[in-house]
C-alpha cells in the first residue's frame, strides 16, 4: 500500500535523515514500538530490530489530518510531552502531519485552506486522526468549524480518508462530553461516520505509543490490527489493567488500602477498595509505560484507575464504587468441592490381605486341633458309662474318683 | 382355678414391673428439644456469588492461626487440596462439566447451633461456648479418638496424622482475635465482601435483604444455615444449588437431634427391650428344657448324677 502511494511525501527513513535523526535514536523508537506491541501486530513479527528498523524506513511517510472537536487537546499534549523531546520529533518526523489545529501556525482561512490542501494532495490516502467528542444533538449546532457544524466536518474530511483513528475516549465514544446528561449528543466517530476502517484508541489521555504503532502498521503493512468489540486494537487492549497490575501481589495477599494516606496506601497496597477499576479496565497502562517512565499513571501514584478506556465505567461509576470483578472461567487450581479419596495402593492391599489370610488360616488350624462340641460330649458319655460299667462289676469298686472329677479338681 | 399367694406376687412382680418401666420410659419427651441460639451468636456470612475466588481468606486464616504453609500435595505452595490439619479454611471450585455457572465455595467449620462434632466428643474437648456460640477444640481434653472427624455432617474437624501429639484442627472463628476486639482473619481481608463477620441475627437479616433485593439471584431464594442443620451460625448464599458447594441437605433437625431420638425410640414404652428381653428368655428355656432331659435320661441310664 505504502509503495503504491508515489506523489506523497518521502520516506520515512528519507526524511529521518534529512532531519538529521541518528540511527542509534530511530532503532530506539523501533525498540520502543516493538516492546509496546510485542504481539499482535504484523510489523512487530519480524525477527530482528534491524529488519523493522528497515521496514519502516523504506515505508512512505503516512500523511496525517489531525481534527479537534469536543476536547481538552489532552491526547495532543500526551504526544508531544513524552519525557525525551527526542521521541515527540522523532514521532513527528515518522509521520507527515499535515494538519493539525494545535501544533500549525495558521489560522481562520488560512487553516481552512490548509485542510483542503491536504486532503487534495493525499486524497484516498491519508490517515485521519479525530481528537474529542462531536456533538450530534440539534443538528450539530453546538459546534462549529469554518461555518460548518462539526459533524458535516468529520463526514467530509473521513470520506477521503484511507482510514480514521479516533484517539482518545471522547472520539472513541464521546468521553467527558458525553456524560449525564450530555447537553451536546456527543458521540463518537463511528456513530457518526460509517463505511470506514475505524480504530478506536480509548484513553484519558491514550498512550501515544499505541497511535504510532497503529500507523505505522497500515503503512509498513498495509492493513489495521486486529479489534476487539469496541474497535479497539487487542494489542494494546486485549488484558485488564488487573492482570499485570504491579500490586497485584497484594490484592492477592488481601492487603488493601482502606482509605487515602492510611497506612496501607502509603505501604502500596492494592487500591481496589478505594475503587480502583483495574480489574474490568482493558488498558495496557500496567506494561507500557506513559512518558517512558515506569510508574507513571494513576496506580503507579497511588491514584485508583479510574477505568478510562471502558465506556460503561468512566464517568458513568462513582469514582470510589468498586467494580464487580468479572472472571474468565477459572483455572483448575481450586481444590474441587470433593476431594478425591486416596487411592488403595497395591503394596497395602497385599498386606492387608496377607494379615487376613494368616488370621483366617490360624483359625482353621486352631479349630482343627479342638474337638467338636458334639464330639466331646459322646465322649463324655462313653466315660462315665464306662465308669458305670466299672461300679456294676463284681469285681471291688475302684478307689480313684471318677474320672471327671479328677480332671475337674 | 386356685392361685397361691406365692403366684400371685410372681405374677404381679412380672408384669408391674415392666410395665411401670414402660410407663415412666414412655412418659419422658422423645421428641428433640428446640435448639437454643447463644445469647451473643456470632458467625459468618457467606456470599458465594461476589466471591472472586482470590484466596486472600486462605492467606489471611493461615497467618491468624499461625498455621506454616501447606507445601504437601502437588508441592504447590500454600494450595491444599481441602480442608487439613495446616488449613482451617478453603475456597473450593465448583466447575460444572456442561460449562454452566461455576461458583467458588469458601468451606470452614459452620459452628452449628448443636454441633455434631461435639455430640460426638466424649470428653467435651469440642464444645460450644454458652455465649458466642463457637465450637471450640480444647488440647487438654482430647483423647485423640476422631469421633468428631467421622460424626461433622460437613466434615471440618480434621485430625492431624502426623506427630506424637497430634491435634485436632477446625476453625474456632479466631477465638483469640476476638478477645483482642479484632474481626476473624478471613473477614478482614475479603476484597468484596464475599465474608463478612457479625452477631448471627444481624447477618441473617443482612442475607435476607439481599435475598429481597435481588429476587431470583439466590438458589431457592433462601438462606443455608438458616435452619439448615438445626440452624448454624455460618450462613452461605449462593446462585447454585447447596448440594453442588459440598453443603448437604440436612433437613431442619439437627444430626445430634435426629440420632437421639433413634436411640430414644429404641426405648420408647420399653417396648424393643421387652421384645429382645422375651426373645433371650425363650431362647434359654428351651435349651435348659433339652439339656435337664437329657440329663435325666442319662441319670436314669447310668445311674449317676446329672452333670448340667
Amino acid at each position: 500500500m505504502a509503495k503504491s502511494n508515489p506523489p506523497g511525501p518521502g520516506t520515512i527513513g528519507d526524511q529521518l535523515r534529512a532531519a538529521g535523526v541518528s540511527r542509534r535514536d530511530f532503532l530506539r523508537l523501533c525498540s520502543m514500538i516493538m516492546a509496546s506491541a510485542p504481539v499482535g501486530l504484523a510489523l512487530t513479527q519480524h525477527k530482528s530490530l534491524a529488519q523493522i528498523a528497515s521496514v519502516i524506513g523504506k515505508a512512505r511517510r503516512p500523511s496525517v489530518i489531525w481534527l479537534h472537536f469536543q476536547d481538552c487537546t489532552g491526547c495532543t499534549e500526551t504526544l508531544l510531552r513524552t519525557s525525551a523531546p527526542d521521541v515527540a520529533h522523532l514521532i513527528l518526523d515518522v509521520i507527515s502531519l499535515d494538519y493539525h489545529e494545535t501544533l500549525m501556525a495558521a489560522s481562520g482561512a488560512q487553516a481552512e485552506a490548509a485542510l483542503q490542501k491536504a486532503i487534495a494532495d493525499n486524497a484516498g490516502k491519508y490517515v485521519l486522526v479525530v481528537e474529542g467528542a462531536i456533538p450530534a444533538k440539534d443538528d450539530g449546532v453546538y459546534m462549529e468549524l469554518g461555518g460548518k457544524p462539526a459533524v458535516k466536518v468529520v463526514k467530509e474530511v473521513a470520506e477521503q480518508a484511507a482510514a480514521v483513528i479516533a484517539i482518545g475516549s471522547c472520539a472513541s465514544w464521546g468521553g467527558i462530553p458525553s456524560a449525564d446528561p450530555n447537553p451536546t449528543g456527543a458521540v463518537g466517530v463511528d456513530s457518526v461516520i460509517s463505511g470506514k476502517a475505524i480504530v478506536n484508541l480509548p484513553g484519558c489521555p491514550p498512550n501515544p505509543y499505541n497511535l504510532l504503532s497503529v500507523v505505522l502498521e497500515y503503512v509498513t503493512m498495509g492493513k489495521l490490527p486486529a479489534l476487539d468489540e469496541f474497535g479497539r486494537p487487542k494489542f494494546a487492549y486485549d488484558r485488564v489493567i488487573h492482570e499485570n497490575c504491579p500490586r497485584r501481589a497484594h490484592f492477592d495477599a488481601g492487603r488493601f488500602a482502606a482509605a487515602f494516606g492510611d497506612e496501607g496506601h502509603r505501604k502500596g497496597w492494592c487500591l481496589y477498595k478505594l475503587g480502583c477499576k483495574g480489574p474490568v479496565t482493558h488498558a495496557a497502562c500496567s506494561t507500557r509505560h506513559f512518558n517512558e517512565l515506569p510508574g507513571v499513571w494513576p496506580i503507579g501514584i497511588g491514584a485508583p484507575c479510574f477505568g478510562c478506556t471502558e465506556k460503561s465505567v468512566v464517568w458513568r461509576m462513582g469514582t470510589f464504587e468498586t467494580v464487580p470483578i468479572h472472571l474468565a472461567t477459572p483455572p483448575e487450581t481450586y481444590p474441587p468441592i470433593y476431594s478425591a479419596a486416596g487411592q488403595i495402593k497395591v503394596g497395602a492391599a497385599a498386606l492387608v490381605g496377607a494379615i487376613a489370610g494368616a488370621v483366617g488360616g490360624a483359625t482353621w488350624v486352631a479349630s482343627q486341633r479342638f474337638q467338636s462340641s458334639s464330639e466331646a460330649g459322646v465322649a463324655r458319655v462313653n466315660v462315665d458309662r464306662a465308669y458305670a460299667e466299672k461300679l456294676k462289676s463284681p469285681v471291688a469298686p475302684p478307689t480313684e474318683k471318677r474320672p471327671l472329677d479328677k480332671k475337674e479338681d | 382355678m386356685a392361685i397361691t399367694r406365692r403366684e400371685l406376687f410372681s405374677k404381679v412382680a412380672k408384669a408391674g414391673v415392666p410395665a411401670a418401666v414402660a410407663i415412666s420410659v414412655g412418659a419422658t419427651q422423645l421428641q428433640a428439644e428446640t435448639i437454643a441460639v447463644p445469647s451473643a451468636a456470632v458467625g459468618l456470612l457467606y456470599d458465594a456469588s461476589i466471591c472472586i475466588g482470590c484466596k486472600a481468606c486462605v492467606a489471611a486464616c493461615a497467618e491468624a492461626n499461625n498455621t506454616p504453609p501447606d507445601t504437601r500435595g502437588d508441592a504447590l505452595h500454600q494450595a491444599p487440596s481441602d480442608l487439613n490439619d495446616l488449613t482451617r479454611n478453603v475456597i473450593k471450585l465448583y466447575k460444572p462439566e456442561d460449562g454452566s455457572a461455576f461458583s467458588f465455595v469458601k468451606r470452614q467449620c459452620m459452628h452449628c447451633l448443636d454441633p455434631a462434632c461435639a455430640a460426638g466428643c466424649p470428653f467435651q474437648a469440642l464444645h460450644k461456648d454458652p455465649e458466642s456460640g463457637i465450637v471450640n477444640w480444647t488440647a487438654e481434653e482430647c483423647i485423640g479418638c476422631r469421633y468428631c472427624t467421622i460424626t461433622c455432617p460437613y466434615h471440618v474437624p480434621r485430625f492431624q496424622w502426623q506427630g506424637f501429639n497430634p491435634r485436632v484442627t477446625k476453625c474456632e472463628l479466631c477465638s483469640h482475635r476476638l478477645e483482642k476486639g479484632l474481626k476473624p482473619g478471613c473477614t478482614s481481608v475479603c476484597p468484596t465482601g464475599a465474608v463478612i463477620f457479625g452477631p448471627r441475627p444481624v447477618l441473617l437479616a443482612d442475607a435476607k435483604e439481599r435475598i429481597q433485593k435481588n429476587p431470583g439471584r439466590y438458589y431457592q431464594n433462601r438462606v443455608y444455615g438458616e435452619t439448615d442443620n438445626g440452624g448454624t451460625q455460618c450462613l452461605y448464599l449462593s446462585r447454585v444449588p447447596f448440594e453442588k458447594l459440598g453443603l448437604p441437605e440436612l433437613g431442619p433437625e439437627s444430626v445430634p437431634a435426629r440420632t437421639l431420638r433413634w436411640q430414644r425410640r429404641f426405648y420408647q414404652y420399653f417396648a424393643l427391650p421387652a421384645v429382645l428381653y422375651a426373645g433371650l428368655v425363650q431362647v434359654i428355656r428351651k435349651s435348659l428344657k433339652g439339656h435337664e432331659q437329657e440329663a435325666h435320661e442319662r441319670e436314669k441310664e447310668t445311674g449317676l448324677r446329672a452333670q448340667l
